[in-house]
């Protein structure tokens, strides 16, 4: 690991003006950081700042504050109530050290497990933009079929932010040119030919905190995750579904698939198939392939289309049966 | 050696006090070299950490003293430091003080500075589970995190686990049933089922598997593993 200058905030204006890479759960930085992947000069220890608290809002709601930790949030009885996709995508991720340790801003921020990206001995755009793409034409079992360019293909791998994705998250910034709130469809960006940029912080810009609205009378909200074990995986495919009924019929409906994507995946073609309409299999089966219509199979990773298919028409029986 | 023995030694804090196994508290402290009939991996360890230790030392201090011919910082948290610092870590009940460079992570400060080999690397990446510690009563990938960003927290490790000479109940029932082969993912399974025991998880034995699936055991001991945690979560 490369040295650099080590600095504890305790404020977030502190740690805006402290210009530097914030560290808080490091589970994905110092990670990188012992592969060289990830060479800051500055460290920014952003672990004292008070924002370790999920708030119920007025009105409904939730504010969940950027620190904290996954394995609380999954455990938060609000969240169990209310969000249980949210807890359970908490709880498919990592290992119960790593969700004590990796926090909610972090997560929003995990980087690609794209095995080119994590090894500096092959080119990644990603890592060294301009030096090509070692994944297009390489091993790409766990790729992108989803959002992906000829410049990148990596998958973004957070469970969190699928389910954020499906709640329709609000994210809140603050930095050098005050408090933003960005919500989560506009959060991240498809790689084109920046895939070194995944999101739309601007430079020094902090997530403070997340806000979740109330969700409707009549939800039910629900997490699948497929992977090549039941445990302590990535997903090769998953899906949050939040899912309002109406009688027989399906009110309201988002859906968003991880595994697949080069950014949590919403798909809105889901909603378009289903709002008004009877939950039936044909139905799901007609939403599935209007949600996986524009993927493009790579060489090995050809077998996610239909996983994610079958991944959506599952949580969508979940989340409509009627007791 | 009998087979039992050899397991003892395996359970990190069950081994009888010598001075050679002592480990040293401060940066700087020397051990005496092991005697022979008494040569173990632990005495063995504990002096290439000890030596480690006294090397380190001297290469850190020429740094601290050209640090100090460099203006201050002027930081907002007055917290800049390039370079070795010293770093405060409550472990096990005692302050321990180092000189620290903010590279180094929480797993080889413990074993390379403090002299508690205890804690173990597997893949040094979050992956295995073998440096598992507690970090205010939490078990986490000590591997994974800067010692120095843990100052002020309450670090317990598998040395400091048995209390007044009696074993933890989870060491206990990792030797009733036999959790282990090698050993060496040992210390980071017993830390994590000793943090499981406060946490929200079922009662089935799914649950349990679920809830260790961040220790891996290349060995395969898993079933014994799984009755043993069993066996500590009836007793605590």
């Amino acid at each position: 690991m490369q040295a650099f200058r080590y600095t504890k905030s305790t404020t977030v204006d502190a740690a805006v003006q402290a210009h530097g890479t914030y560290v808080a759960g490091g589970t994905t930085l110092i990670d990188l950081m012992k592969l060289n992947v990830e060479t800051p000069a500055s460290l920014v220890d952003i672990n004292p700042l008070p924002l370790a608290k999920v708030e119920a809002q007025p009105g409904g709601g939730l504010r969940i504050g950027a620190m904290v930790r996954n394995s609380d949030l999954a455990n938060d009885e609000q969240v169990k109530k209310h969000y249980a996709v949210l807890s359970e995508a908490l709880l498919s991720g990592a290992s119960p050290q790593l969700r004590n340790m990796a926090t909610t801003g972090g997560n929003l921020l995990q980087r690609t497990r794209c095995y080119y990206f994590r090894d500096t001995s092959y080119p990644c755009n990603k890592r060294e933009p301009g030096s090509g793409c070692s994944a297009t034409d390489g091993y790409n079992r766990i790729h992108a079929v989803l959002g992906g360019s000829e410049h990148c293909v990596a998958v973004m791998p957070s469970d969190m932010a699928v389910a954020m994705m499906a709640l329709e998250a609000t994210i809140h910034t603050s930095g050098s040119q005050g408090e933003r709130k960005i919500p989560i469809r506009e959060f991240y960006v498809l790689p084109g030919d920046t895939p070194q940029r995944e999101n739309t912080l601007l430079p020094g810009e902090l997530i403070t905190h997340v806000t979740l609205a109330p969700l409707p009378a009549n939800t039910r909200s629900y997490y699948l995750k497929l992977r090549d074990r039941a445990q302590y995986e990535f997903a090769l495919a998953s899906v949050a579904a939040v899912t309002t009924m109406k009688g027989r019929r399906i009110e309201r409906v988002r859906v968003a698939m991880g595994g697949v994507g080069t950014q949590p995946w919403y798909a809105p073609e889901v909603e378009k198939a289903l709002e008004g309409k009877e939950a039936t299999p044909e139905n799901f089966h007609r939403a599935a392939e209007a949600a996986l219509a524009h993927a493009r199979p790579l060489k090995d990773n050809g077998f996610k289309i239909e996983l994610a298919k079958r991944a959506i028409v599952r949580a969508l029986h979940v989340t409509t049966e009627t007791a | 050696m009998n087979s039992r023995e050899t397991r003892d030694t395996l359970i990190e804090g069950n081994a009888q006090p010598s001075p050679e196994t002592t480990p040293s508290s401060t940066a700087g402290t020397e051990s005496s070299p092991p005697l022979f009939g008494r040569f173990s991996r632990r005495s063995f360890i504990a002096s290439l950490s000890a030596a480690g230790v006294v090397a380190g030392a001297s290469s850190l201090a020429a740094v601290a003293v050209a640090e100090q011919e460099k203006p201050a910082d002027a930081s907002e948290d007055d917290s800049a430091v390039p370079g070795a610092v010293p770093v405060t870590l409550n472990i096990n009940g005692r302050d321990h003080h180092v000189m620290l460079e903010p590279r180094v992570v929480l797993l080889h400060a413990l074993r390379d500075h403090l002299g508690m080999p205890g804690t173990k690397i597997g893949c040094d990446h979050g992956q295995c589970g073998a440096c598992t510690v507690h970090v205010n009563g939490r078990r986490v990938n000590s591997c994974l995190t800067l010692a120095i960003m843990h100052q002020g927290d309450r670090i317990t490790t598998i040395e400091g686990l048995a209390q007044n000479g009696k074993l933890h109940p989870v060491q206990q029932a990792f030797l009733d049933h036999d959790g282990f082969q090698c050993g060496y993912c040992t210390a980071g399974q017993i830390m994590s089922a000793a943090a499981l025991l406060h946490e929200p998880i079922g009662e089935d034995d799914d649950s349990v598997r679920a809830a260790m699936s961040g220790n891996i055991c290349r060995c395969g001991a898993y079933n014994n593993i799984v009755d043993a945690v069993q066996q500590a979560r009836k007793q605590v």
